[in-house]
């Protein structure tokens, strides 16, 4: 049984400047499902990048045993050959061409003239992905099928280059629940084949889930691994290990205090999709936020939560938008994000990198970038005066960064999204849309972004809270709107809301048609 | 941050690494001619021969920070305000401020054209000055009815080219009023200095050390000096020159200091993000293009004057030498990251191996192969060095 297929031994990494990987060790037995979880920045990634040859043999000190052997790989090439694909966050698919095309990208199947054999190559495709359980034609383009489905490609890709140890960096964080279940059943089935997989999340429960064992990563080194069924293997068991410190409540307590004022409300609103107007993507969607109250917006992806928060924000999404916007019992028409931004509202938005910051300026440029008139006397920046409320704005939201000058692309995940909410307090605004706030960020993070957006109802100020995490809505938002397919579903109080009960209200709506 | 000595000298390196190649490049040439290069004549004109470089290299950068987004159509301009302006001055016998102003609309008119395509309706930028390109060298024949046009109107050349000249101070050989501009400036830029750094110790701000804020001031006022005691030995200040002066310095306020300017970096930055920042960005490229426009046309106003006369093929390849300045001068490929500054060191040095090939002797042929080769290496030091230091 016990069976190791690899060992990775005092493995050191560093980058110039940091010790990204200090000494560590890492066992993973044949047929087991690994979890790797630790704060962003811990170095999950890194190692994994150390194991596939990313970074090469001799960048790094440690020794690296596959299958009883010692490996030295020169590329991601090499450890490929030996059964071991890595599949990453961020997907490496090319839209434009198709699912069969994208399996054999660098690797073509070819005929004896050395032309592509295409005849081949699809029915090759499609035979790995029924083995994943993925019915599309292989010359469906990647482009015309969902995230999830993408996954699904990526792990099909895997077993054309018959994998033996899979490794997926994040394979569910742009999945929603529903999605995401699936794919970790499928994990769970190929464990039974006898496939090894190292699994990196932030999700807790997808680990009690799926894994036999969890290594817990903390500041580039090994802090311990638990194993299911010898070892306490729980959420906030494993919470211990990754913040050194067991995290009474991770959700932080606030006083309720919800005035009766109506600060935001919307009627019979409805929107079109930009590019095919007679697509409907909201329909008819009613709904009010008091002063001081954080609304929650759940659904699963699709559901037209991000497409309502945008098209309310100076219409920035969608076509035909029709409906009423009260702000502050006024009827209001915001024709611009420009519009939206006077009248104090703000759109924190789930995509930081793409919508929400501008990787290769600084957080001072960042920070002020919305409300740059702020810092303007008639036009001319206040060099001064900006790098003070940039200061003001860095020490508001706990970002941790040497200097305000420093790169926002340079920050962890967590800090990217405390520079990004950071920008938009510098707005001043009344309500504040956030959506997917702590997506891809870490436990400590989180908490941090939880205290802020309490500290900001506190202020009287609104929060819609757009979140695909369940615990996070219920334990943060006073009402809960659920949402599906565009439709408002229901509305309820978060206090007697479960998670049951909100998949119930989805899962009976997905399946009425 | 180790702090330690040679990690900052790498990074003084990369930090000035196109200034010092300038100055590499410039002693190089100042060798190899035997010492011709800084003979006042030749320094005079090595601003004014590149003086069109410049005032296009200031629009071209904004059309560059909006996202590596080019401009291919402003050697026609050139050639179609310029034709224009030669035609209705010497062929029409038209004052020259109205035909000076109506050339700028038109100038103007052309980026406004453009700038809408590409701001407002998002036809690739490439592809819209490509066919300006055409269509404007096409209408400035046109103008021109394919003759080459003087113009010679005194009016006309005193607005661009002619030397100044104040009575009691610049009769003689030297060239007084250039030397009092040249010490006026330099005692500016020390003064103010000064003034900057009693400011922000006032305010409690962090200061440069002492020591590298002198050094720097210091070394450009005496650049400066230099310059106007070369100048006041050989015709003075041009006011050509105070031209490409006042218009760098406007671009290098905006692009710096304004909100406005700001907006270009953001749009080359993230324009998505930009946009829900409450920015219309569309706007953004508009104004970029319709402001490229103008310079153009000034520009073309500068060359006439300088040239003396206009032709169907004046202005070719202008804007070849507008966009190699800015990339030279570090300008990044995919926007967001370039200054004024960069691209007046770019265009310098691009000026300078001109010059000094010339006075070598060795023939167009060989100047094209170094200036591809110098903007090829610039580039690629650039990508590199960034990539260096985590940035790419």
């Amino acid at each position: 049984m016990a069976n190791v297929i690899l060992e990775m031994k005092s493995i050191t990494k560093e980058f110039p400047g940091v010790k990204a990987l200090d000494n560590v060790n890492l066992r993973v037995e044949s047929g087991e499902i690994h979890a790797l979880i630790g704060e962003n920045g811990a170095g999950k990634s890194t190692l994994m990048n150390v194991l596939s040859g990313t970074y090469p043999a001799g960048s790094y000190d440690g020794e690296i045993f596959y299958e009883g052997k010692l490996c030295q790989f020169k590329t991601q090439k090499d450890s490929e050959a030996l059964g071991i694909v890595i599949i990453h966050q961020e997907l490496a698919l090319i839209p434009l061409l198709s699912i069969g095309e994208n399996m054999f990208l660098g690797n073509e199947l070819k005929n004896q003239f050395g032309f592509i054999d295409w005849d081949k190559t699809y029915s090759e495709a499609e035979r790995h992905m029924r083995q994943v359980g993925l019915n599309e034609s292989a010359q469906t383009l990647v482009r015309d099928i969902g995230t999830g489905k993408q996954q699904l490609v990526e792990i099909a890709k895997a077993f054309s280059k018959e994998v033996k140890l899979l490794i997926l960096d994040e394979p569910t964080s742009s999945l929603n629940d529903e999605d995401a279940k699936m794919l970790l059943d499928l994990l769970i089935a190929f464990k039974e084949e006898g496939l090894t997989s190292i699994i990196i999340t932030h999700k807790l429960n997808e680990i009690i889930y799926c894994a036999d064992k969890v290594t817990i990563i903390r500041d580039g080194s090994t802090i311990e691994t638990l194993v299911k069924g010898v070892d306490e293997f729980s959420e906030d068991r494993i919470i211990k290990g990754m913040v050194g410190r067991s995290m009474e409540d991770r959700y932080p307590a606030r006083e309720h205090n919800i005035q009766p004022e109506i600060n935001l409300e919307v009627k019979h609103w409805t929107v079109h999709h930009p590019l095919y107007p007679e697509r409907v993507v909201d329909e008819d969607i009613s709904f009010y936020i008091r002063k001081g109250e954080v609304v929650g917006f759940s659904g699963l992806q699709g559901a037209g939560r991000t497409e309502l928060a945008m098209s309310i924000f100076g219409n920035s999404y969608g076509t035909n938008i029709t409906g009423e916007l009260y702000l502050g019992g006024q009827k209001v028409s915001l024709k611009s994000c420009q519009d939206a931004i006077r009248h104090k509202l703000a759109y924190v938005t789930e995509d930081r990198k793409t919508n929400g910051l501008i990787l290769d300026e600084s957080i001072r440029f960042n920070t002020t970038l919305a409300r740059l008139d702020k810092v303007c006397q008639k036009g001319v920046i206040d060099g001064d005066r900006e790098i003070q409320v940039a200061e003001e704005m860095k020490k508001a939201m706990g970002t941790k960064t040497p200097t305000i000058e420093q790169h926002v692309g340079n920050l962890s995940g967590g800090n990217q999204q405390k520079a990004l909410l950071g920008k938009w307090m510098f707005t001043e605004p009344d309500i504040l849309i956030m959506d997917e706030p702590t997506r891809g960020i870490d436990v400590g993070a989180k908490y941090e972004i939880y205290c802020l957006i309490n500290q900001m109802v506190s202020q009287g100020k609104s929060v819609m809270m757009i979140s695909s995490e369940l615990p996070e809505l219920l334990g943060m938002c006073d009402r809960i709107y659920v949402m599906n397919e565009g439709r408002l579903l229901a509305e309820v109080e978060a206090k007697d809301a479960t998670q049951e009960g909100i998949m119930g209200y989805i899962i009976r709506d997905t399946n009425k048609e | 941050m180790n702090g330690n000595n040679t990690f900052n000298l790498m990074r003084f390196l990369t930090k000035y690494a196109m200034i010092i190649a300038l100055v590499v490049v410039f002693f190089l040439f100042a060798f190899l001619t035997d010492g011709t290069l800084l003979y006042p004549q030749n320094m005079s004109n090595l601003l004014l021969q590149n003086g069109y470089v410049l005032v296009m290299a200031c629009g071209m950068l904004l059309c560059i920070l909006t996202g590596g987004n080019i401009d291919l159509s402003v050697g026609s301009v050139v050639c179609l305000v310029g034709g224009l302006a030669a035609v209705l001055i010497s062929n029409m016998g038209l004052p020259s401020i109205p035909v000076i102003i109506l050339c700028l609309i038109v100038g103007l008119l052309v980026g406004v054209w453009q700038g809408y395509w590409i701001g407002y309706v998002r036809i690739p930028p490439f592809i819209t000055t490509l066919g300006g390109m055409f269509i404007f060298r096409g209408v400035g024949r046109l103008v021109l009815n394919s003759k080459t046009v003087a113009i010679q109107d005194p009016a006309f050349l005193n607005i661009f080219t002619a030397y100044i000249k104040i009575p009691g101070l610049d009769d003689g050989d030297t060239k007084l009023s250039a030397l009092i501009v040249g010490i006026v400036a330099a005692v500016c830029i020390v003064l103010n200095t000064v003034k900057n750094r009693r400011e922000r110790a006032k305010k409690g701000y962090h200061q440069n050390s002492a020591f590298s804020d002198y050094i720097k001031s210091g070394l450009i006022a005496a650049l400066l000096l230099y310059y106007c005691h070369l100048l006041s030995q050989y015709r003075g200040i041009s006011v050509m020159l105070v031209w490409v002066v006042a218009i760098c310095l406007i671009y290098n306020f905006i692009t710096a200091k304004t909100a406005f300017g700001r907006y270009f970096y953001a749009v080359g930055g993230n324009e998505k993000a930009t946009k829900l920042s409450g920015i219309n960005t569309n706007k953004i490229y508009f104004i970029a293009y319709a402001n490229m426009g103008l310079l153009a046309g000034l520009c073309g106003l500068l060359c006439a004057a300088r040239v003396g006369s206009v032709n169907g093929s004046t202005g070719t390849s202008f804007e070849m030498d507008a966009i190699g300045s800015c990339f030279i001068g570090g300008a990044s490929a995919y926007g967001g990251s370039g200054s004024v500054g960069g691209v007046v060191i770019g265009a310098l040095l691009l000026g300078i191996i001109n010059m000094g090939m010339s006075i070598m002797g060795l023939g167009d042929a060989w100047q094209y192969v170094i200036k591809g080769g110098v903007l090829l290496l610039a580039v690629i030091f650039d990508v590199v060095s960034s990539r260096k230091t985590g940035k790419g």
